[in-house]
């Protein structure tokens, strides 16, 4: 699905990303911890296609295509899904519009008919319904008004809507209380083939209760520095990161 | 070259002609200005909303007088004091001592005086030129951290006394100092002040302005702070303006250098006739600035209150945030509020905002307080305090809001104390 | 990553051709270039005009001449040449049209190069739109007459109601426009040719929407059209207006007046979708709109502003509401786009006189290219307004480093129950909202359109249905689904 090669990246003069290398298959769901400052989210960026960064060294292959020379929509248009961590307000610009402007604009991209309006709207009640989100929210202006909850809601009814290969949740965990984790992760569960895949970026554990990976990686510094199974997050989550900086200084 | 008396007499007839050492350049510009223009109208856009009429009507004189004391207006006794009885100096009330990293110099003691940087073609500027009688210069050492403020209180006293007077400040490099600035009148009617200030305000300085103005009902007072801000500097400028007939308050920012803050703050409660326009402008004319201002106020009886608040983003002037408010109360039928807060944008990475509220006390909170047991009256002066204590909470010198709170309790016998 | 960007959207916008940019040949009957009481009076004998209408001519001359052009708007252009200007040009034709069918075929392409074809007119008939034509000064053609007719309404151009309806015309023209009123009011109020005039009888919702379609096409030729709308005690009115003109590299003047009248309990819905030629990209040519529109309201009587704005070269416009009556209401919605070099100063004045008054503004200003849009509006209270009530938002978004965006609202208050709340913010499109869009697949055009679309919604949906379409794709944004 994903194969990341040894990736550096900086903003500005400071470089964020240190090699970093990671390969995602298709039906895997990856785990990607570290510490605040790792590089977890700046990560998500790049591979979003934000242009605040610049990508100094390494390949991201996407399916077989370079990741790194298409635009962020081309991105979007290839199946890559990015939940944001702080999803953003668009006054004015109905759910509905917005999401049904995206699937058209990718359905054209792939030299597909327009979705009917009938269809649409069947496939709105459906997916809403997958997390649990008021229908009334779908009508609402994008994210505006939204409580935390229903952004993070918001961002996964979405990708439900655009069935996407490969979706990065950026700390999609943060600011959540214990039910609104529980239907968030249920969406991300119930949208899970054996064609596509997840990575989750977190900084805690408790969304992996829910989320069940199969990898879990450290993020440190820049670069992946631990990999394992399940069981990692859950060391992580009793040793806390100090454990790792200590393993790696040795 | 002199002023032209043959015309009608002019209300500043008797005047003489300053002998500070001005350049001859500004003397004669602003003499020939005077000359050849009559006091703005409220056809003049930024006298649209002030008629100056009776002012041109009365005739004012110059003249030396003497106080027993300043204990009344020692705003902050901590503070560093220069006294100025219609504009000239009081040695005798003024502080003796004067602290290590702080030298200051009366104008007429100087040997040039720099030439206003102020706007001239604007009549009270060129007024303020040819009639000047005294200034000060502070000038606040590189790297001074002043411990105590900088207070220089400026009282009229005597009938049809006009003042024009000048302060000009010196912010050195990485200092910090607050200056407070206190204007009041007596043993007297129909008084006038005109003051300029010039400020200047080095990289990575910081200073604060208190400016506190109680003089009487039948006083004219037209000031204008014009400051200058290089990099990284924090300026702040806090004026409550709580008696005076007609006042008149320009601020004028130019903000010259990155990273700077500007803060500008104002409270006027007004009663009676009183008549008080507030006209600021920021020109923010370089990028990567913030600017913030904060102007509430409360009309009674048959008072006016103007705010012209402007801020202008000059072509490049980047990542400027600017946010201007304006809150206004009437608690009378017979008062006015005009308010005019302006944004003049060229720049497009920018955030910039203004809101201007009129209104009144909310009706359903003081029914609240009365049935808490509150008079009407309390409950009023409760409201009128939480609306205006957040613009008097700005002034973080505590000696100054308590003074502020003694003026408040003896004019509108309200306690403000929040 | 593609580099589409809203300089690039900026520069499309730059480039795209003004399409309403024909002249019509049609054979017109044309005044003398110049401006003197002799043109007058040609132009009232042209007309036929009562004697009484000759002399608010003539008396607003003398006003005219001794009068100077504002300057205190924010812009800045050549003072226009008011003696190479040709006050009267009317397109030839010898009869008034009942229905479309006589309308001169030249007229009939004209019109449906500017999207009211015949066939459109056919579609819309029965159904909500009755129009009145005016080229060059002229009102050729007023649909739906008969229709209307039953119901009492009068809906004619402006030279027919003189003719036909003089008591009315007399009484009301000028009472909320005064002659005197401003440079371009008196100059309109001396050499007005025709325009529109509709009267809606006591009780009576008129149907329909109302329409005037404001055409320039001959060269050298001012528009000076005057529009008077009187809506009696309890009537409903929603009137639309629209227009365009040819590309010349020439400055043309458009100075109307508009006057709505809305007696106790009535209510006027004026739409205007502005869209006179702007100029080209590096601002030669273009109209110079300078117009004067008031309303005034009678007890419980609401007028409500709607304008689009995306045309000309300069705009200088001020839609007002006289909250005369008690309890009476005045809104004012406007959308004004400028590019490249237009210039636009407009908003509105809310002068608040009886009591329990309410306005409302909303105010979206995009600016683009190197333009200049400004926001100026007055929000005045008097004494005898107790609790009245005025809601401001002033919004503006920049979208390049060069064009320039102000907002100079006057607030003036003099009453102590009453409440005013003003808003403004200026900021740049959210590059943030830009990325967003994007990863959702959205090309940059588009988010940036439907950024823009959601940002000016609360206007545009003030808009009947025609008009919102139409203004939506001046807006140059794709369609807001109907979906949902």
């Amino acid at each position: 699905m994903i194969k990341i090669n040894d990736l550096h990246a900086k903003i500005g003069e400071k470089e964020i990303l240190k090699g970093l290398s990671l390969e995602v298959k298709a039906g895997e769901i990856h785990a990607i911890m570290g510490p605040n400052g790792a590089g977890k989210s700046t990560l998500a960026s790049i591979l979003a296609g934000r242009e605040d960064y610049e990508v100094t060294a390494g390949q991201v292959d996407f399916q077989g295509e370079d990741l790194l020379e298409l635009s962020t929509e081309d991105r979007a248009r290839e199946g890559l899904f990015l939940a944001f961590q702080y999803p953003v307000e668009i006054p004015g610009v109905s759910n509905i519009n917005f999401l049904r402007t995206a699937i058209n604009e990718i359905r054209e991209y792939n030299k597909e008919e327009p979705v009917s309006a009938k269809d649409f709207m069947a496939m709105v009640r459906e997916k809403s319904a997958l997390v649990e989100l008021d229908s009334k929210l779908a009508s609402r202006s994008v994210n505006e008004g939204f409580s935390g909850g229903e952004k993070k809601r918001n961002e996964i009814f979405q990708m439900a809507m655009l069935a996407p290969k490969l979706a990065i949740l950026d700390e999609t965990d943060s600011g959540l209380d214990i039910d609104a984790l529980r239907i968030v992760a249920n969406g991300v569960n119930k949208l899970r083939t054996s064609e596509n895949a997840t990575i989750v970026i977190t900084h805690y554990q408790r969304l992996l209760d829910h989320i069940v990976p199969d990898f879990v990686h450290v993020l440190y510094d820049g670069k992946i520095v631990k990999t394992g199974g399940k069981e990692l997050a859950l060391e992580l989550e009793e040793k806390g990161y100090d454990w790792i900086k200590a393993e790696l200084a040795n | 070259m002199s002023v032209d008396l043959n015309s009608t007499p002019l209300f500043f007839s008797e005047l003489k002609e300053t002998i500070l050492p001005l350049s001859e350049n500004e003397k004669k510009n602003s003499i020939s200005f005077l000359n050849e223009n009559k006091l703005p109208t409220t056809r003049n856009e930024a006298w649209k909303y002030t008629r100056l009429a009776k002012l041109g009507k009365s005739k004012f004189i110059s003249s030396n007088s003497e106080l027993e004391s300043i204990d009344q207006y020692n705003i902050d006794p901590s503070a560093t004091t220069l006294v100025f009885v219609n504009g000239f100096f009081s040695e005798e009330l003024s502080s003796n001592d004067c602290p290590d990293n702080l030298t200051w110099s009366l104008l007429s003691q100087k040997n040039k005086i720099e030439e206003t940087i102020s706007d001239e073609s604007e009549y009270f500027n060129c007024l303020n030129s040819a009639f000047l009688v005294e200034g000060v210069e502070l000038n606040i050492a590189d790297k001074a951290i002043m411990k105590n403020p900088i207070q220089i209180i400026h009282v009229l006293n005597g009938d049809a006394i006009i003042s024009n007077f000048r302060i000009v400040v010196n912010a050195g490099k990485s200092s910090e100092a607050s200056i407070i600035t206190g204007f009041f009148s007596e043993n007297g009617d129909s008084q006038f002040s005109n003051v300029i200030s010039e400020i200047n305000v080095a990289e990575n300085a910081k200073l604060t302005m208190d400016k506190l103005q109680y003089e009487t009902e039948s006083t004219f007072h037209i000031s204008t702070e014009k400051v200058k801000q290089a990099r990284n500097s924090v300026f702040t400028i806090n004026t409550a303006t709580l008696n005076g007939g007609l006042v008149r308050n320009n601020v004028v920012v130019d903000v010259d250098g990155e990273n700077c803050n500007t803060h500008m703050n104002g409270a006027y409660l007004l009663k009676n006739k009183q008549h008080v326009d507030n006209h600021t402008l920021v020109n923010h004319n370089v990028p990567n600035c913030d600017s913030f201002e904060l102007y509430k106020g409360v009309m009674d009886d048959k008072s006016t209150a103007v705010f012209n608040g402007k801020v202008i983003v000059h072509k490049d002037a980047q990542k400027i945030n600017a946010f201007q408010s304006n809150g206004n109360v009437l608690i009378s039928d017979d008062a006015t509020v005009n308010s005019k807060p302006e944004l003049e944008i060229f720049a497009d990475d920018v955030k910039c905002s203004h809101g201007s509220t009129t209104g009144q006390l909310d009706d359903e909170a003081i029914f609240y307080l009365q049935c808490r047991g509150l008079s009407k009256k309390s409950a009023h002066q409760l409201m009128v305090s939480a609306f205006i204590g957040e613009v008097l909470e700005k002034f973080e010198n505590e000696n100054v809001r308590t003074y502020i709170n003694g003026l408040l309790k003896s004019r509108f016998n309200w306690d403000y104390v929040s | 990553m593609s580099k589409y960007t809203e300089d690039e959207l900026a520069k499309d916008l730059e480039v795209q051709e003004y399409k309403y940019g024909f002249t019509t040949d049609i054979e017109s009957d044309q005044a003398p270039i110049g401006l003197n009481e002799d043109i007058i009076r040609f132009i009232s004998a042209k007309k036929e005009e009562p004697k009484w209408l000759l002399d608010i001519r003539l008396e607003a001359f003398e006003v005219w001449k001794g009068m100077v052009e504002p300057e205190w708007a924010h812009v800045q252009y050549t003072k226009p040449d008011f003696q190479a200007i040709r006050y009267y040009s009317a397109p030839k034709q010898s009869k008034k049209f009942e229905s479309w069918d006589d309308v001169d075929e030249e007229m009939k392409i004209t019109m449906k190069k500017l999207g009211i074809s015949l066939e459109e007119q056919k579609r819309l008939t029965g159904t909500n739109v009755a129009v009145d034509f005016v080229m060059d000064s002229v009102s050729v053609g007023t649909s739906f007459k008969a229709k209307l007719k039953e119901l009492g309404i009068i809906f004619c151009s402006f030279s027919e109601a003189v003719q036909d309806h003089p008591e009315l015309v007399r009484e009301h023209m000028g009472t909320v426009v005064p002659t005197k009123d401003n440079f371009y009011a008196a100059l309109n109020s001396a050499v007005f040719t025709d325009g529109s005039f509709c009267y809606i009888p006591k009780g009576v919702r008129c149907p329909m929407e109302l329409s005037t379609y404001f055409r320039i096409n001959e060269g050298g030729t001012g528009q000076f059209e005057r529009t008077l709308v009187i809506a009696d005690k309890g009537s409903y009115v929603s009137y639309l207006e629209g227009c365009t003109a040819p590309q010349r590299d020439e400055n043309q003047l458009h100075a109307a007046v508009v006057e709505l009248i809305a007696k106790d309990d009535a209510e006027i819905k004026y739409s205007t979708v502005q869209n006179w030629y702007p100029g080209d990209k590096n601002g030669v040519g273009g109209i110079f709109n300078f117009v004067t529109k008031r309303g005034i309201c009678g007890t419980n009587a609401k007028i409500s502003w709607t304008q689009v704005e995306t045309g000309s070269a300069v705009t200088w416009k001020y839609p007002s509401c006289i909250l005369k009556g008690d309890n009476s209401i005045g809104e004012f919605f406007s959308v004004a786009v400028t590019n490249n070099f237009q210039q636009a100063d407009t908003g509105t004045k809310m002068i608040h006189l009886g009591k329990n008054t309410k306005s409302t503004i909303i105010s979206k200003g995009i600016s683009a290219g190197k333009s200049h849009n400004s926001y100026r509006g007055l929000v005045q209270i008097h004494k005898n307004a107790t609790n009245s009530r005025n809601f401001s938002q002033c919004d503006s978004l920049l979208m390049t480093d060069e064009c320039g965006a102000h907002t100079y609202p006057y607030i003036e208050c003099k009453n102590s129950s009453s409440k005013i709340e003003h808003e403004a913010t200026t900021s740049k499109i959210g590059e943030d909202q830009i990325f967003y869009c994007l990863q959702r697949g959205i090309s940059e055009e588009k988010a940036i359109g439907l950024i823009v679309n959601g940002y000016c919604k609360e206007v545009l949906n003030q808009l009947p249905m025609e008009f919102a379409v139409e203004a939506q794709k001046l807006l140059s944004i794709s369609l807001e689904g109907s979906v949902g």
